[in-house]
């Protein structure tokens, strides 16, 4: 038996203790947020956090990981009260697919603890192991910017992605983390 | 990709609301001259898939207690499409969002709406759901008028009632006793004017992302049923090899192993831990000894050997009486010499889910449930019960969502290796996901292509006639048939691939946007297309028209160049449609580029097409940085307009636009399937590397050019050419260099530039 406390509780496990965390965390915890990308630490769909330190899940063993707090996507919030980081997610609208996105979050969660103040090339450098398919990269980049300041307490207003109707013109919206115009939802 | 037939005709008449009907015509002008006998008198069709599935109460139902629920059999890729449905039912029922359920792809709950593809689910669906929701609030209002005895004048919708002038008001639960919706729905409805609308053409937030950032059960990956077990499959190591040993018995002892399911060559390991199961499977793989295989091509001679193939050519566009690869433009009596000529390259790619495939099967009682990402539930239906032998009545197929597949991917195969587990296990639910270097390995590609374009250049330096001519494979090898589910190809009675085949313009496969839509006096267009498939291939976003496009709107600057021409004048004076017009206008004054002076390094591209010539328009431009020493291409700013008709959901629209410029950069930048002789040797992320954070581009600006009540025009796969096409007319521009072979990665970009 193994114990593990994963988002501030202690779980004693039944496994293999060279079983990948990502196995525990989903077969064992039936936790969804760590997903199954590569199995190789190539893709970052399943990391997760240890003692505050980013980690691919799908490659380390659950023995090494006793006695560190291991944190998911679900230690982040709920669905009725998403955390910060959640929220920014949300109001950014920075998913598509979403399959790569808890394992974003959870690396960009470590670095703004971190970090509080991370600017732009930081969040981009700190998200480099983390692959996203569906080429949503820029408003994740955007969302991370977002829940820093959301967990500051001084967020500016979310982002409103309005578009004014106009069938001769154009309207506008710009998808960058700096962007001058919100792409958020209404 | 299916049901091409009725593609030709417009919305507009439907979406104009009363009035007489007209089934108008927005066919290619090229294909329509040569339709002999457009079925411009039939009776009216119905809007969208309401032509497919008449029922008003095959897509809205309103309960007693005033639930109401719409029901799409088009699947949520993560392309949004449930919030878009959802904003068109409100609207047109006069109730929020959070009102209604949507069903989606259920082939117990829904109507057949085939695949979830070619950028068609709006056109489809959202242009049946929303007439079929403009009917029944018709319908709402006659049964209000005829309970409270008023004019229907005086009657309106709001928040799920009707209400009269005078205050009165029942709700929609109280009218609809009876079978009030059981009825056909009309050619014509009372839309809501598009001044009326409050919910469609809003950016509203997707309803789907707050489970997806919370940990949600979404995915099918996520699915947790009672009793479940997990499976593995052992894959042959090359295409065509044949199981000649195995030892099971080590593996039948390891813990946790409930069974090893063989079938001729199909073999599959179930066990009661997920992670238990991938060690059984590594086991029992390590005992298989395999014989044989098919030899793939050379690598390096990819692009001659597929020329040399066998071909079906069909002549797609021929405005003259020449011939193709006759050395002289087409048209006839004025042979002038091509002047310039260019061919291009593209090597296979990969969907690449960052998510590997999965899905869930259940046979208890004689009936096998499937829970599937595949984009069909009703032809991977037919699909499984050929494969089983069951009857179709007897497979039920449900779709939860997967990780993005971007087209035809594992979906479908690892839904068949769940039928497959699940009837060897019967009783209990089987979930199996496929391994990394399985999806990479045995996924269908993006196939190859070669293109070849030949243009002569009048005195004005204007475009007098143009030839272009693409060699590819199918691009849609989509069960059914069970055939085309590869786990298939392994059973003892085994299945093979039927013969593939093109799909027809005007949307095309190989040659889906081959035809220009530019104005040239004389256009000669072959598609060449090649049966035989040395390697698996099918649908991935865009099918030909990345190529094409890319092939295209490189060759369009090639020629501008020729010509000294500006290239977004010089693609102006070429097109005619003012949608097509106004993308360009947008994308190029928003970019600045009357203005750009580009600093040593950098250069600017630009690029258009409207997605199969019929549905949404997309410019493009952008600029980039290429490091001469490295050969590496940086992205700077990039800027977008896209005209998709009526905007449901303009963020939406953006997030796809946005999406597929950053996709098709890593598809331009970075992406081919390598493989020896004997097998796909791009086995990981390090074996085909994709764009990562380090190279995105710095910005992405995309202006929505909404214009309500005109037809929805799909979107979704819009970017992949244009954003491919003014990359490389950026790196053009930036070195001075034309490089016409995919990807455009470090090492090409450097041996041409020669340093």
């Amino acid at each position: 038996m193994i114990t593990l406390n994963v988002n501030g509780r202690p779980h004693r496990i039944d496994a293999d203790p060279d079983t990948p965390l990502l196995y525990v965390l989903r077969d064992h915890l039936a936790l969804n947020g760590a997903k199954f990308g590569c199995g190789l630490g190539q893709c970052g769909a399943c990391t997760v956090m240890a003692d505050g330190e980013a980690i691919f899940s799908c490659i380390v063993p659950v023995a090494v990981l006793q006695n560190r707090k291991i944190r998911t996507v679900e230690g982040l919030g709920t669905i009725e009260a998403p955390g910060p980081m959640q929220r920014a997610f949300i109001e950014a609208q920075a998913a598509q697919c979403g399959y790569c996105i808890p394992g974003m979050m959870m690396r960009a969660q470590a670095l703004l603890e971190r970090n509080p103040s991370a600017p732009e090339a930081e969040i981009r450098a700190q998200l480099s192991p983390n692959l996203c398919r569906c080429g949503i990269h820029l408003r994740i980049v955007r969302a991370v910017g977002r829940a820093a300041a959301l967990m500051k307490g001084a967020a500016a207003p979310a982002g409103a992605g309005g578009t004014a109707r106009n069938s001769a013109g154009a309207t506008g919206g710009s998808t960058s983390a700096t962007g001058d115009n919100g792409s958020g939802a209404g | 990709m299916s049901g091409m037939t009725d593609l030709g005709i417009s919305r507009r008449g439907f979406l104009a609301g009363g009035g007489a009907l007209i089934a108008s015509f927005s066919l290619s002008p090229l294909s329509a001259e040569k339709d002999p006998s457009p079925p411009a008198t039939k009776a009216p069709k119905l809007p969208g898939n309401l032509e497919k599935q008449p029922m008003l109460d095959s897509w809205i139902r309103i309960g007693a207690d005033g639930s109401i629920m719409v029901f799409t059999g088009k699947a949520e890729l993560g392309q949004g499409i449930k919030t878009a449905l959802l904003q068109i039912a409100a609207e047109q029922l006069s109730v929020g969002m959070e009102r209604i359920q949507l069903i989606s792809a259920d082939t117990q709950r829904t109507p057949d709406e085939g695949y979830t593809a070619g950028s068609r689910s709006l056109q489809d669906s959202g242009s049946a759901i929303l007439h079929a929701a403009a009917q029944v609030r018709e319908m709402l209002i006659d049964e209000a008028a005829t309970r409270l005895n008023v004019p229907r004048q005086r009657l309106g919708t709001e928040r799920g009632e009707v209400r009269a002038d005078d205050g009165r008001r029942i709700a929609y639960g109280a009218l609809v006793a009876g079978r009030l919706l059981q009825v056909r729905a009309q050619a014509q409805s009372k839309l809501k004017a598009p001044g009326e609308r409050s919910v469609m053409g809003k950016s509203v937030s997707r309803v789907d992302i707050p489970g997806k950032v919370t940990g949600g059960v979404v995915y099918v990956q996520d699915l947790r049923l009672p009793g479940m077990v997990h499976a593995r499959v052992v894959r042959p190591p090359r295409y065509g090899a044949r199981l000649a040993q195995l030892d099971a018995g080590a593996a039948e002892k390891m813990t946790g192993v409930l069974k090893i399911v063989r079938d001729g060559d199909y073999v599959a390991v179930v066990a009661g831990r997920e992670y238990q199961a991938i060690q059984a499977m590594r086991a029992l793989g390590d005992t298989a000894r395999w014989e044989g295989g098919r030899r793939l091509p050379q690598q390096r001679d990819l692009y001659s050997t597929i020329q040399r193939m066998p071909a079906e050519d069909t002549v797609i566009a021929d405005d003259s009486s020449a011939a193709a690869g006759s050395g002289t433009p087409p048209g006839a009596g004025s042979p002038v010499p091509f002047a310039i000529e260019a061919a291009y390259h593209r090597p296979y790619q990969l969907h690449g889910a960052i998510g590997p495939s999965c899905a869930v099967g259940l046979l208890k009682d004689g009936m096998l449930t499937l829970w599937t990402h595949s984009q069909g539930v009703y032809p991977l239906r037919a699909a499984i019960a050929e494969m089983t032998k069951m009857p179709a009545e007897r497979v039920h197929c449900i779709h939860m969502e997967g990780s993005g597949c971007y087209g035809h991917n594992a979906a479908d195969d690892a839904a068949a290796d769940a039928a497959l587990i699940a009837r060897a296990f019967p009783g209990r639910p089987v979930r199996v996901q496929w391994m990394r270097e399985e999806e990479h390995a045995w996924e269908p590609f993006g196939p190859a292509m070669v293109t070849r374009a030949r243009a002569s250049i009048d005195a004005d330096g204007g475009i007098a006639a143009w030839q272009y001519q693409v060699w590819s494979n199918a691009h849609s090898t989509r069960p059914a048939p069970a055939g085309n589910l590869m786990p298939a190809w392994h059973l003892r009675s085994g299945f093979l691939p039927p013969p593939p085949r093109p799909i027809p313009q005007p949307e095309g496969g190989g040659d889906r946007n081959a035809i220009p839509l530019y104005k040239f006096p004389k256009v000669h267009v072959t598609h060449h297309f090649i049966p035989d498939m040395p390697l698996r291939v099918s649908a991935l976003r865009a099918l030909g028209a990345y190529m094409n496009v890319f092939s295209i709107e490189s060759f369009m600057d090639e020629l501008a160049g020729a010509a000294r021409a500006d290239p977004v004048a010089y693609r102006l004076r070429h097109l005619e449609d003012p949608r097509a017009r106004e993308v360009i206008r947008i994308t190029a004054a928003r970019f600045g580029w009357q203005a750009y002076r580009a600093r040593r390094g950098r250069g600017r591209g630009f690029a258009f097409a409207r997605y199969k010539n019929l549905a949404a328009y997309a410019a493009i431009a952008m600029e980039v940085e290429v490091e001469r020493e490295t050969g590496e291409v940086r992205v700077g700013r990039v800027v977008a307009a896209v005209d998709s008709g009526e905007a449901v959901n303009p963020d939406g629209i953006r997030s796809q636009i946005e999406g597929g410029i950053v996709q098709s950069l890593s598809w331009t930048l970075f992406e081919a399937v390598m493989f020896d002789q004997t097998r796909i040797t791009s086995r990981d992320w390090s074996s085909y590397p994709i764009l990562r954070f380090a190279h995105l581009p710095q910005s992405i600006e995309v202006h929505v050019i909404d214009r309500p009540g005109e037809p929805f025009l799909g979107t979704g796969e819009a970017a992949q050419g244009p954003a491919a096409a003014a990359l490389g007319n950026a790196v053009a521009d930036a070195t001075g260099v034309r490089i016409r072979e995919l990807p455009l990665n470090r090492a090409r970009v450097k041996a041409a530039i020669g340093i």
